[in-house]
């Protein structure tokens, strides 16, 4: 199923949809093994990657898979790997590499129930903080968190256009209900999608110093077999490419990743803000959960409680000005999130003491309903009055 | 067999002193300096086998003259 | 070619000299590789090197091509994605033992069993030089290593064999005592449209030569000249004359469909419905 050249309402599974997503934006390349719940996406571009002439190869684990894509992309092609929990815990080495040597490609985690085998088809949010800080030493980190079907379509286009224009990797942090609840979705048709490809480099190869950033930060990147001959490693290195040994130049490297991403405008960071501009308390939630949250903040102003949503699209960066734009309007936060307290910590940071932030939290394997959501407001409100 | 004399360029700058190609020079052709780095001592019997350069780890022996062996 | 000409052609002269110890062997076969690629005759900015981490993994580095130094052990999977994406490109992967046999041993197993074209060359100097002198799975049984201080008790890889048995289609073995053979083995894997192992028995004197009385690289290397019994000598020799020595020249070789070219013919062609 080619992404349709005209609007057609569709039934589709958001593993589905990033499928789509991933071909409308160019991707050409897909490495993964098989793990619970993002299998759909390797069976999916396995079907569709060769129909267009693109290439898809099942490695021997998750390791070997975010080599691949990061080969595949240094050859010139859109790279996706997708994968869950304990596969993405195995790729982390190597998204570290990706981030540091500046190979756009993207990781797709379909986040499920851990530490270790877990629930395995188990939904859950406890890998908010691996997305930021999985891979050692400093790093830039861009993490999407699509909360329906056609989101998930959106931020996979958007995930690789990211990858290409800032040379970082980029995460699609879904969650196991975004990934297999299937929804009706029309996606956009071929002209309405913006498609970003990487910057190449003008200059010829006598003259070309691969890491010298372009002025966006980011250093234009040829594909191996370009004639560039060029040197990629994993050691800190200057602007030639070439490790230098000095920690002068990893404070500059380093520190211009982060920039990079950081100086980006429009920002990077996204929310969405729902009815959060006169809540008494605003509720903070992310993928699946920010659903029972929208249905929380209707349910709950027909009962007279003023709830609002604050919706995190972007993980990472977190988008920090929306929660600052409520904490001196609101009473209380609640931060709704499967895992035991991730988001919130960036939350409370953003929010600066100014409002009492707190949490709601399952890992029970259960989903967070509006009556749990509904419930804790009702509790907040006792206690803020 | 080698009616030229040839020439054996030593680049002392990238020679490390290993002695690889004083002890395997079939024709015993190179010494080692006090600082342990190759010098030619005897060029009249050097055939122009290439076996120096070919094992040389520093690429810093090269032997001069035509058509040595050592590519092919 | 000379020296100087192979060198200023496919080094990048302004890194050399190089990193490596006195009298190792890393230097000799990143050599005899240059050589290969010239002997070949190949396109030298259609030509990747990949390799991994270690003191060999350094070669690339300064090698004048599109060249890559990846993570520790994966330098086939990263291979592996670059000839997939772009199959013109010719892949060279350079390794050291713990690279590709420790760390890296299940991807090694799974790009030979895929047949896809790449040529690899191991530097087997039989120890973890880069960390120290540690053991590797290429460690003879009974040498010693810093993690080894009584002796190895761990029963060495062939690696030769692991590599045919899992379905590499052009394997051999070299030193860099026989140099000369070396670079046609090399030659001759570049030549083969599959995978291509080439393990490369080689000296570190500062590790491995220094924890089992080796007092020079010249020493290992007369190891090497000793030990070393090419493939068709070997034929005629009896089991006792063969025991303790090691084969070198071709091992195997096969023509077997290689990778990407199937995955073409096959999977692209099929997905598009132009063939059954
Ligand atoms: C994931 C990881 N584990 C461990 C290391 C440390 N390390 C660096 S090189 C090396 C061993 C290299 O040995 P080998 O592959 O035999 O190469 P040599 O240095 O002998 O050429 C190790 C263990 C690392 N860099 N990364
Ligand atoms: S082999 Fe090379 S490095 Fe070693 S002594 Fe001879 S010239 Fe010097
Ligand atoms: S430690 Fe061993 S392998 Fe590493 S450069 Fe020195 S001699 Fe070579």
């Amino acid at each position: 199923m080619p992404v349709p050249t005209e609007r057609k309402a569709q039934l589709l599974s958001g593993n589905e949809a990033c499928v789509q997503g991933a071909i409308a934006a160019g991707v050409r390349f897909f490495a993964g093994y098989p793990i619970t719940p993002s299998t759909e996406i390797a069976e999916g571009l396995a079907v569709e990657l060769p129909k267009i002439g693109g290439k898809f190869i099942q490695m021997e684990d998750e390791i070997a898979s975010m080599g691949a894509v990061i080969g595949a992309s240094l050859a010139g092609l859109k790279s996706m790997t997708a994968t869950s929990g304990p596969g993405f815990s195995l790729k982390q080495e190597n998204i570290g590499f990706a981030a540091l040597t500046e190979i756009p490609c993207v990781i797709v985690n379909v986040q499920r129930y851990g530490p270790s085998t877990g629930l395995p088809t188990s939904p859950a949010q406890g890998d908010i903080m691996q997305a930021r800080w999985g891979t050692h030493g400093d790093h830039p980190a861009i993490a999407l968190m699509p909360a329906s079907v056609r989101e998930a379509f959106d931020l996979t286009v958007q995930a690789v256009n990211l990858s290409e224009e800032l040379r970082t990797p980029v995460i699609l942090l879904m969650d196991e209900v975004v990934g297999h609840m299937r929804e009706r979705v029309e996606l956009p048709a071929t002209d309405e999608i913006t498609v970003v490809n990487r910057v190449k480099p003008t200059e010829d190869p006598e003259h070309f110093l691969p890491y010298k950033p372009g002025p966006n930060l980011v250093p234009p990147m040829p594909a191996f077999g370009d004639g560039y001959r060029f040197h990629v490693t994993g050691l800190v290195h200057n602007e030639t490419g070439f490790p230098s040994g000095k920690g002068k130049d990893g404070n500059i490297l380093v520190r211009r990743l982060l920039a990079k991403i950081e100086q980006r405008q429009p920002s990077i960071a996204q929310a969405e803000l729902y009815q959060a501009d006169d809540a008494d308390i605003v509720i903070v939630a992310a993928g699946s959960v920010a659903r029972s949250a929208r249905a929380a903040v209707k349910e709950a102003r027909a009962q007279g409680l003023k709830l609002g949503l604050v919706r995190p699209i972007t993980a990472w960066p977190f988008p920090a000005e929306a929660i600052n734009s409520v904490a001196t309007t609101a009473k209380a936060m609640i931060v709704a999130e499967m895992n035991l307290g991730q988001m919130i910590i960036e939350v409370e940071r953003a929010a600066c003491g100014r409002v009492p932030v707190i949490g709601l939290n399952r890992i029970d394997a259960e989903l967070i309903t509006p009556q749990d959501i509904i419930a804790r407001a009702q509790e907040v409100t006792k206690n803020v009055r | 067999m080698n009616s030229e004399v040839a020439h054996i360029d030593i680049n002392e700058k990238w020679c490390k002193g290993c002695g690889i190609c004083i002890a395997f020079c079939p024709a015993k052709v190179l010494v080692a300096r006090e600082d342990g780095k190759a010098a030619v001592a005897n060029i009249e019997a050097c055939t122009r086998c290439g076996l120096c350069e070919l094992r040389c780890p520093d690429y810093a022996i090269s032997v001069g003259g035509k058509q040595h062996a050592s590519t092919n | 070619m000379s020296v100087k000409e192979l060198v200023e052609r496919y080094c990048r002269t302004s890194k050399l000299p190089h990193i490596w110890c006195p009298g190792c062997g890393n230097g000799i076969i990143m050599g005899a590789v240059m050589r290969a690629l010239d002997k070949a005759d190949i396109d030298q900015d259609k030509t990747v090197i990949v390799s991994g981490i270690g003191c060999s993994s350094r070669a690339p580095g300064y090698m004048n091509f599109d060249t890559l130094h990846t993570t520790h052990g994966r330098a086939l999977a990263y291979a592996t994605g670059v000839k997939m994406a772009n199959p013109d490109l010719n892949v060279v992967v350079l390794t050291g033992d713990g690279d590709c046999s420790a760390i890296g041993g299940n991807h090694l197993i799974h790009a030979a069993r895929r047949n896809i074209n790449l040529t690899v060359v191991v530097f087997n100097n039989s120890i973890y030089g880069m960390t120290g002198g540690q053991y590797s799975p290429l460690t003879p049984t009974h040498s010693y290593a810093t993690t080894a201080p009584y002796g190895s008790i761990d029963r060495n890889f062939d690696l030769c064999k692991l590599v045919q048995a899992a379905g590499g289609t052009y394997v051999a073995r070299g030193t860099t005592y026989h140099t000369r053979q070396l670079v046609d083995q090399i030659v001759a894997g570049l030549g083969h449209n599959g995978f291509s192992f080439i393990e490369v028995i080689t000296q570190c004197p500062m590790y491995f030569g220094r924890k089992n009385k080796f007092p020079s690289a010249v020493d290992m290397l007369k190891w090497q000249q000793e030990h070393a019994v090419p493939v068709k000598a070997a034929a005629k020799m009896t089991s006792e004359q063969l025991a303790g020595k090691f084969l070198i020249g071709e091992l195997y070789h096969e023509e077997a469909p290689e990778y990407t070219a199937v995955y073409e013919k096959e999977v692209i062609a099929k997905a598009r419905g132009e063939v059954k």
